[in-house]
């Protein structure tokens, strides 16, 4: 209840433009222009740098390698997180309340709660967003419906590298959400720097404007029971809603009894069914607590370390690991994100190399390694062990691996040569110099249990 | 101070490589040689305190036998802690050689990978067979029925070892 009541004397703080919509007959489409106009008033005749980087830190030194806090640092502190740096920000592995395992167990059994405030929130906009995002994603974004999600990819110009994996969100009125990686916040800073720049040296091109949501909250409820948790501290309206609200879509919604609104997309980094709940600053924290209060017995804060064991086996995959500069999105598995008219028509960059990669063999495509994944007897692979032939040859290398805590076998993604990606190949992993049998293992190695749209 | 063990690795298996992709994956339990200095003023001989159980900065524990010939070896609670849920223990083999430093095993938990080091040279005589079907065993009792091998040894450690009060104290000092 505390929670509660101190979410309701958030509302002062919230606009007054917002404010006036927040009531019954405010249809969603008056709220988001009432977002839309607030961020217009401040839109950045030139790109501006995103924020000085000393409102990024706890402190006010600007040093860049000054580690930085979310908005739920003190939140997590008070409830037994133990904190590891994690791209730039000091960030919760786990809480003394649970192992990582019991972790991991709980998410999948009843639902847990990620801080993800640490990664980078953007919005592109503008009459060239769309275009802009094309051109540097293999996505179909002129496809993508409003308030639907997709998963993508920055590339490299020519090579088709991935920069940095993402996921894009089609808001209303030519606007995109997109998230990144908080390890690739610099580089892809200076990537997105320079290829706006490009951008607008061509002055046929429409405007885009980027905006980083610098302070803009972001916390993952995921598991089976994170709907019905979630509709405990929405608004009727918006409650009563998320039952239409499948995964890859996205909505506006109302938190109970105050005016924050929160964008709530439905999906995650689990493989559960679940939420990556975007809040404005102010109110991340008060948010965060009510519905840790809401679901006492059956919500409990989770850290990094249960959910990269719960990414592994959802078969997703960690930039810096599993995903780097050097490696197409063929090669890593994901020539599933390139839309069909992509394929066709290309325009995106690195588009000779993808297209030709996702040809036939025989019309000189194919690539040579690619992304699949392993379940390892014996000692767990970890990141960097090598896969081997019976031969002993050098075919492939693991970017990550664990015990599964759900399957209680040894997981593993890596990159193997082409030719032995084909899942039931039998190989072998290094681990501590000695050959251990590993089988190339189809992914998600746990099956998702993602609330979908029923088939139309 | 909680668990510097798992940190460090959690580091490593979480934090971008662009960033940090260290070369050694499996270091040994070990990861703090700046208390070396501060320890060494504090050691005193092995050989007067036979029988009572000794530490190593790598968080092994070694206890002789009465006869000072025998040894039975395992990681400390505090490794157990700072590891997490054991899931896998790779055990030495019996008969085998080894070399004080050497590494004869190693503890798999869900996040980490840690060696098992050999503070004292000698020939495998025993080992915990029961880690095979149980390693959680080890965090259950690391320091009595989660022994990890026993070894027929000549001579003395070729580390500096640590007594129990020692250890805690080492411990204690992030």
């Amino acid at each position: 209840m505390a929670a509660q009541r101190s979410v309701g004397v958030l509302r002062p703080a919230f606009n007054g433009m917002a404010n006036a919509c927040i009531r019954a007959n405010c249809s969603p489409k008056a709220r988001i222009s009432a977002r839309t106009l607030s961020m217009h008033a401040s839109r950045p005749r030139k790109l501006a740098p995103a924020s000085p980087p000393s409102t990024r830190h706890a402190s006010s030194s600007s040093e860049p390698e000054k580690v930085a806090k979310t908005g739920l640092y003190d939140l997590h502190t008070s409830r037994g997180a133990k904190f590891v740096p994690f791209g730039g920000y000091s960030m919760p592995v786990q809480y003394n309340d649970l192992s990582i395992a019991d972790s991991h167990n709980w998410t999948r059994e009843k639902a847990s709660l990620f801080d993800v405030g640490h990664m980078v929130q953007h919005e592109f906009s503008g009459p060239g967003a769309e275009a802009f995002l094309q051109r540097i994603t293999p996505s179909s974004l002129s496809s993508l419906p409003e308030f639907q999600s997709t998963l993508s990819t920055l590339l490299h110009r020519e090579t088709g590298g991935i920069v940095d994996d993402t996921v894009i969100v089609r808001l209303p009125e030519d606007r995109f959400y997109v998230v990144t990686n908080a390890g690739c916040r610099e580089k892809d800073k200076a990537y997105l720097n320079a290829e706006l720049e490009s951008w607008r040296s061509d002055s046929t091109n429409p405007e885009v404007v980027w905006k980083i949501l610098d302070h803009q909250g972001l916390i993952a409820l995921q598991g089976p029971l994170a709907a019905e948790i979630l509709k405990r501290v929405l608004d009727d309206s918006s409650s009563e809603s998320l039952d239409s609200l499948y995964f890859g879509q996205s909505r506006y919604s109302n938190i109970k009894g105050t005016d924050a609104t929160v964008l709530v997309s439905r999906g995650g980094y689990t493989g559960e069914d679940g939420f990556e709940i975007s809040i404005p600053p102010y109110a991340t924290e008060a948010i965060t607590e009510y519905l840790l209060d809401s679901a006492k017995d059956e919500l409990r804060l989770a850290g990094l370390g249960a959910r990269d064991t719960l990414r592994l086996e959802a078969g997703m995959c960690l930039y810096g690991h599993d995903l780097d500069d050097s490696t197409t999105p063929v090669e890593a598995a994901l020539s599933w994100i390139i839309g069909k008219d992509r394929r066709a028509n290309g325009g995106f960059h690195g588009d000779s190399v993808i297209l030709q990669q996702l040809k036939k063999k025989s019309e000189g495509g194919g690539v040579t390694r690619r992304r699949v994944g392993f379940t390892i007897e014996g000692a767990p692979a970890r990141e960097g062990a090598q896969v081997v032939n019976d031969a002993g040859e050098h075919i492939g290398t693991i970017t990550s691996g664990c015990p599964s805590p759900t399957l209680r076998k040894n997981i593993a993604m890596g990159y193997v040569r082409d030719g032995m990606h084909k899942s039931g190949t039998e190989v072998h992993v290094l681990v501590r110099g000695k050959k251990r049998k590993a089988t190339v293992t189809k992914m998600p190695f746990v099956k998702s249990r993602y609330f979908k749209a029923p088939a139309s | 101070m909680a668990s510097r063990v798992s940190i460090i690795r959690a580091i490593h298996q979480l934090t971008s490589s662009a960033s940090r992709r260290p070369a050694v994956y499996f270091p040994s339990l070990s990861c703090q040689h700046a208390q070396r200095a501060l320890l060494q003023r504090r050691l005193f001989s092995v050989s007067s305190t036979f029988k009572e159980k000794k530490y190593t900065e790598d968080h092994e524990w070694i206890e002789f036998s009465a006869d000072g010939k025998a040894c039975t070896l395992g990681i400390s609670k505090y490794a157990a802690e700072a590891l997490g849920d054991v899931v896998y223990i790779e055990l030495p083999e019996v008969d085998m050689e080894v070399s004080s430093g050497d590494a004869i095993g190693a503890v798999e938990s869900v996040k980490s990978a840690a060696d098992i080091l050999t503070p004292i040279g000698g020939q495998v005589t025993e080992v915990n067979r029961t880690l095979e079907g149980t390693p959680g065993q080890v965090n259950k009792d690391p320091e009595g029925e989660g022994w990890i091998a026993k070894l027929k040894v000549e001579g003395e450690p070729g580390e500096k070892m640590m007594s129990k009060e020692e250890y805690a104290a080492f411990t204690e000092e992030a």
